[in-house]
């Protein structure tokens, strides 16, 4: 394996843990509001600055790579696309912390109705990061195709929630902070969806080299069938 | 890729006050600088920088014409170059040209010939050495089956590695390379920039390239120089990304001039 494979490699391990990282914190985030778990939302919180430094790092590497080895095709292609990446991984997790804030303030208010759509949204959003990364890892298009249909999901599942507080909320102004709150959440769920799409989208450019973000691909995709 | 695993900070060669004149010219304006131990330090800049002449005069090469002279010192490990025996020098500071220059002899014999000169006579261990640095140099198993054969019978990527074997031969502290690739294809290239980037496990490696891709792709360090002085110098990382000064910048972003 030549110098800049073994390069390349490394910066592929850095945004796997990366990836790993923010898939931890969607989990433990929602979790801590699901099961009342303040000290759980104070990790998350606590641990974002390793994503945000392996943000930095991975720029870094990818810049040095790019002055150093005048990457050509496929792999200028997932050098420029890493780092796309990382700023989508890097907003990730900075939502984890807002629903991990949110869950420490609902967390002390009286259990507003179970959660049963909040915990769906959050497996969903959560596998679409990680078929987003392993599609990108292995430049897979189906499996990127796959997560950016998926997205649709999501957004219904948000906007069944918001229907449904907001109807409590107008039955009894006491539940509109709470209801407030968890419509927060379900929309940054929503926009963990949002980014791992990004994140999708970016896979099937490494792998056609075509840009289909602002494209109607999803929709030709789904036209095939 | 710059890897500096190892951890070695110490000075191989240190530059000071130096000054080269050709005639009355003053093609060197007083350079000062440290080369790092086993790391590749690229030295770039436009034709005429005195980039070729600073390399050359690292193992006194300009001592070979007349008129041409010069001042301040660069120690090697301490001692002056300028006032060691030229031989011991030669062996300890080697040097790849830009185009391949085998002696018109066996693989085996340009290999042989500095080890030899020096008056190690046994054949085994002759036979030794030239194995130890054809694979250092990355050509063994190319010619290990015609070693007797001319060298002129190589093509020229496996020329060059022959004169990189040659000058390992004779195991040298540091290696100085002249333009070494600037002769050959694309693929003889790539071989010799990877053996460069392994030799720096064994020598400490200094070159000069017009080619500052190279540059990026090899060296730990890099040397811009411009008008016989040096500009600026420092990680090659930090060279192509964010130089501090506008020469530099203005050098590798090609709107010079």
């Amino acid at each position: 394996m030549s110098l800049f494979e073994e390069d390349l490699k490394k910066l592929k391990a850095r945004i796997l843990e990366m990836g790993g990282l923010v898939e931890s914190a969607i989990k433990d985030s929602v979790r801590a509001l699901t099961d009342r778990d303040d000290q759980l939302a104070e990790a998350v919180i606590k641990r974002d600055h390793v994503i945000n430094a392996l943000d930095v790092e991975i720029d870094e590497e990818a810049i040095k790579l790019i002055v150093r080895m005048q990457p050509k095709g496929s792999d200028l292609r997932f050098i420029t696309t890493a780092m796309k990446i990382t700023t989508d991984l890097e907003r990730m997790g900075d939502i984890c912390v807002n629903i991990a804030e949110r869950a420490l303030e609902i967390n002390k208010e009286p259990i507003l109705k179970p959660y049963i759509d909040i915990p769906r949204m959050r497996e969903l959003a959560q596998g679409m990061t990680r078929d987003a990364l392993d599609a990108f890892m292995n430049k897979d298009q189906r499996l990127a195709t796959d997560v950016i249909m998926r997205d649709d999901e999501v957004d219904d599942l948000k906007y069944g929630i918001i229907e449904e507080l907001l109807s409590l909320m107008m039955l009894d102004p006491s539940k509109v902070s709470r209801g407030m709150k968890i419509s927060f959440v379900a929309q940054y769920l929503e926009r963990i969806a949002d980014h791992a799409t990004n994140i999708a989208e970016m896979a099937i450019y490494l792998v056609v080299g075509k840009i289909i973000r602002h494209t109607a691909y999803a929709v030709e995709q789904n036209d095939k069938g | 890729m710059q890897n500096n695993n190892n951890n070695n900070n110490d000075i191989k060669i240190r530059v000071k006050d130096m000054n080269f004149y050709y005639g009355k010219v003053n093609a060197l304006k007083n350079l000062n600088l440290d080369f790092k131990s086993k790391f590749v330090t690229a030295i770039i800049g436009p034709s005429g920088c005195g980039k070729s002449t600073f390399l050359r005069t690292l193992n006194r090469m300009h001592e070979l014409y007349p008129d041409q002279r010069v001042e301040g010192e660069a120690l090697l490990d301490g001692r002056n170059i300028f006032e060691m025996d030229a031989m011991e020098l030669r062996s300890r500071i080697g040097m790849v040209f830009q185009r391949p220059n085998p002696f018109s002899k066996s693989i085996f014999e340009n290999v042989a010939f500095g080890p030899r000169i020096r008056g190690e006579r046994n054949h085994s261990r002759l036979s030794e050495i030239v194995e130890d640095s054809l694979r250092k140099a990355g050509l063994w198993d190319e010619v290990k089956d015609k070693i007797k054969e001319s060298a002129y019978a190589l093509s020229g990527g496996q020329q060059q590695r022959l004169c990189i074997a040659r000058a390992l031969a004779v195991h040298p502290d540091v290696l100085l390379f002249d333009e070494p690739t600037s002769a050959l294809d694309p693929i003889a290239t790539a071989k010799i920039e990877e053996l460069i980037v392994q030799l720096k496990k064994i020598v400490t490696v200094i070159i000069v390239t017009h080619n500052m891709q190279q540059a990026a792709r090899i060296s730990d360090n890099t040397v811009f120089m411009m008008l016989g002085e040096i500009i600026e110098t420092g990680p090659t990382d930090k060279i192509f990304t964010a130089p501090k000064e506008k020469l530099t910048e203005d050098y590798i972003t090609g709107r010079f001039g």
